[in-house]
């Protein structure tokens, strides 16, 4: 790091707002609360639901961005589901997954389909995925990175099927955030957090919404079991 | 980038009879206004969380030393590394050195401002290093040689047509058959060509809508996923951000993520929301080897604690510019830099200084959409004001114009004297505009004759109409003093 960069915009910072060695203490003590407790904020009342009606709210805001949404009874019938996703798309029937164990104990030995492991290289079509959550308020799926389910499978390939449990739907953001740090630990993070909100998209043109940009074309998402 | 904005007002002339310019302009206000409106209008606590938002950034900006510390030492603590950068020739050289230990060729690029600010695409094209731009607007733009007119629609300034005859010019193997003639068509183009390339990079660059203290964590929103694939397939991450990105905390984000996409696009939510925490882990089979944050000041530091720090809370949405009528009218390449619209007309000043943007301040009838819509509050009439007295205090503007003023400062504090002054003029002028009620040309108005003809006043004054209307004597405040 250039120290004396470093230095010079932080001496020129601490002038600007004031910092002195009196009130030092008190500054910092101000801001470790604050990292500390990490306060909420404003949360809408949209996604604060008892747990049928936030699944709903769920499956109505990701279908509002495009997304399509299945609900499944149970884990065993993923495969069967992503074969007549894929069948009814004429699209191969092949698929790439992660080593997520959720995924990776699916027995698709009664589906043609031919199921791949370990991150896209790009030229996979169609990926399988499992979710780390949903958000009801705005239908948005969290993906961690990771073995499990390696980034580059939310991103590359062209239809992106994404399981969910239907128990992992949230309210807010705010809750899938405070799970992240139970799970993970306060201050660290996955090296990479996907919040995803429907299928990939730009305006660029003519400011005329066309879906399929860089990322995938579709999303559908499975949910399993019920809220 | 070459600054322009000295010449603003040539800018804009050429601007406004610019057919195509004109016609894609169109786009922008039927386009952003009535989305953002129906997006804020679909969540009741928009306005709390604008509130909410605007008390973050403020209460981050005045521990802005304390917060860029915790930052630091948590990217440090994920394995990436972070490099303060004076100034956009110092960002640059840091780049290069990355660029060239890592022996780089290609650079892969999601949308960026501050690589504008600095002015990377040229500097690294003289040192052999090719950057693409991966954004869709900003692949069109750098095909054209052109630079970005609006932060988040970067080609908002061109038709479909221009951008089809530009695809059939570069994309030399592309079958002249092909119909190109459906924006789709011109998408899946820019997708098949860009695909080849994210994993070519050596270097993967992306700015940041956020850096949050709270975990060493760049955040990025898109909706095309190009940014995301940028900072994943390229064989190193390097993220270019300002100061005034740093957010405290995870849910700090969240806040402001609300009213960033509702403000921009009226989406309740970009597409992509990615957190970014240093490089590939030991267990990760992909993610790029390493990270670097390049966190610029450029001018910020010094905005700090003066009349201007408020505008350190923008997050770019972009919502100011696409509600302005000045920019609706010239585009954003008419503001002569990089930051158009309202918020350029702050900022530009700000960074380049008031020498060379004394221009943009007074680019604006003042009629508040801006600040009105700005997501973060600020008050960006009130600090083109700020910007156009310090012009004023430096001498900055035309005698003509000093004198002007000078003239009607002269008036204005001698009322009786400005009384009689225009009830001669009024009656006079109107005698003068006779039986048309309008003027072709005045001396002393030719700027405003050389587009329009100028009212002539109806006989009376103000004054004269309100004494006469009665509201004078039973307001008590009276016209003579």
């Amino acid at each position: 790091m250039s120290g004396s960069t470093r230095d010079a915009v932080m001496g020129r910072i601490r002038r600007a707002v004031g910092a002195t060695p009196a009130n030092e203490e008190a500054r910092r003590r101000v801001v470790e609360d604050r990292l500390g407790a990490a306060p909420a904020g404003v949360i809408p009342e949209r996604g604060q639901l008892p747990p049928a009606e936030r699944l709903a709210l769920f499956i109505q805001m990701a279908t509002k961005a495009d997304a399509t949404v299945a609900r499944l009874k149970s884990t065993a019938e993923i495969p069967e589901e992503v074969a007549a996703y894929l069948r009814e798309r004429n699209l191969p029937a092949t698929i790439r997954t992660g080593g997520d164990p959720r995924l990776s104990g699916l027995d698709f030995s009664q589906t043609s389909l031919s199921v791949t492991q370990g991150p896209s290289d790009g030229d996979d079509l169609s990926s399988l995925s499992h979710a780390d959550g949903g958000i009801a308020e705005t239908g948005t799926l969290v993906l961690s990175s990771g073995p499990d389910n390696p980034t580059s499978l939310n991103f590359l390939p062209e239809y992106h099927i994404v399981v969910l449990d239907a128990a992992d739907v949230t309210g807010d953001m705010e809750a899938v955030l405070a799970r992240l740090r139970q799970r993970q630990g306060k201050g660290v993070m996955p090296r990479s957090v996907n919040f995803i909100t429907g299928p990939s998209r730009s305006a660029d043109i003519e400011q005329t919404l066309l879906l399929g940009a860089h990322g995938p074309r579709s999303l559908h998402i499975l949910v399993v079991g019920d809220a | 980038m070459q600054i322009t904005s000295q010449t603003f007002k040539a800018n804009t002339v050429k601007a406004l009879a610019d057919v195509e310019l004109q016609r894609a302009l169109k786009h922008v206000e039927k386009g952003f206004i009535g989305k953002r409106q129906k997006a804020a209008d679909a969540l009741p606590e928009f306005e709390a969380l604008r509130d909410s938002a605007m008390a973050i950034k403020q209460h981050t900006l005045k521990h802005l030393d304390l917060y860029i510390d915790a930052y630091v030492e948590k990217v440090e603590a994920s394995g990436g590394k972070v490099h303060f950068a004076e100034d956009a020739d110092h960002a640059r050289r840091i780049f290069l050195d990355i660029a060239k230990r890592r022996k780089a060729k290609t650079v892969t690029k999601g949308k960026t401002m501050i690589s504008e600010e600095i002015g990377l695409n040229a500097f690294l094209e003289e040192n052999g290093i090719t950057p693409v731009e991966t954004d869709l607007g900003e692949y069109i733009i750098q095909l054209r040689g052109e630079h970005p007119s609006h932060i988040i629609a970067p080609a908002v300034h061109i038709n479909r047509d221009q951008v089809e005859a530009d695809f059939r010019k570069f994309h030399v193997d592309l079958d002249p058959k092909r119909d190109l003639v459906k924006p789709e068509t011109l998408l899946s183009e820019a997708r098949e060509i860009l695909r080849r390339k994210y994993g070519e990079a050596d270097i993967g660059v992306t700015g940041a809508n956020f850096l949050i203290a709270e975990t060493g964590t760049s955040v990025i929103v898109t909706n095309e996923g190009n940014g995301d694939l940028t900072q994943l397939l390229g064989k190193c991450h390097v993220v270019l951000a300002s100061l005034e990105k740093i957010v405290p905390t995870l849910e700090d984000t969240a806040q402001i993520l609300r009213v960033l996409a509702r403000s921009a696009t009226g989406q309740e939510m970009s597409v992509y929301t990615t957190l970014s925490t240093g490089p590939r882990r030991a267990e990760d089979q992909d993610g790029p080897e390493e990270y670097h944050v390049i966190l610029l000041d450029n001018g910020r530091s010094n905005m700090l604690g003066t009349e201007f720090e408020d505008m350190l809370r923008c997050i770019r949405c972009g919502a100011c510019m696409n509600h302005c009528p000045v920019y609706h009218a010239v585009g954003g390449h008419s503001y002569g830099w990089v930051y158009p619209g309202p918020m350029g007309a702050v900022l530009t000043p700000s960074l380049i200084g008031v020498d060379k943007a004394g221009h943009l301040p007074n680019a604006s009838t003042f009629c508040g959409r801006c600040e009105s819509v700005c997501p973060m509050r600020i008050p960006l009439p009130k600090m083109m004001r700020h910007w156009r007295e310090k012009e004023f205090e430096s001498h900055l503007q035309p005698t003509t114009a000093r004198a002007g003023l000078g003239l009607w400062a002269f008036f204005a504090r001698r009322p009786t004297l400005y009384r009689a002054a225009v009830s001669f003029a009024m009656p006079a002028l109107k005698l003068m505009a006779g039986s048309k009620r309008r003027f072709r040309s005045l001396p002393l108005a030719g700027g405003w004759t050389k587009w329009r003809d100028l009212p002539a006043p109806e006989g009376r004054t103000f004054m004269q109409a309100y004494a006469q209307s009665g509201h004078a004597r039973s307001s008590g405040r009276g016209a003579s003093k």
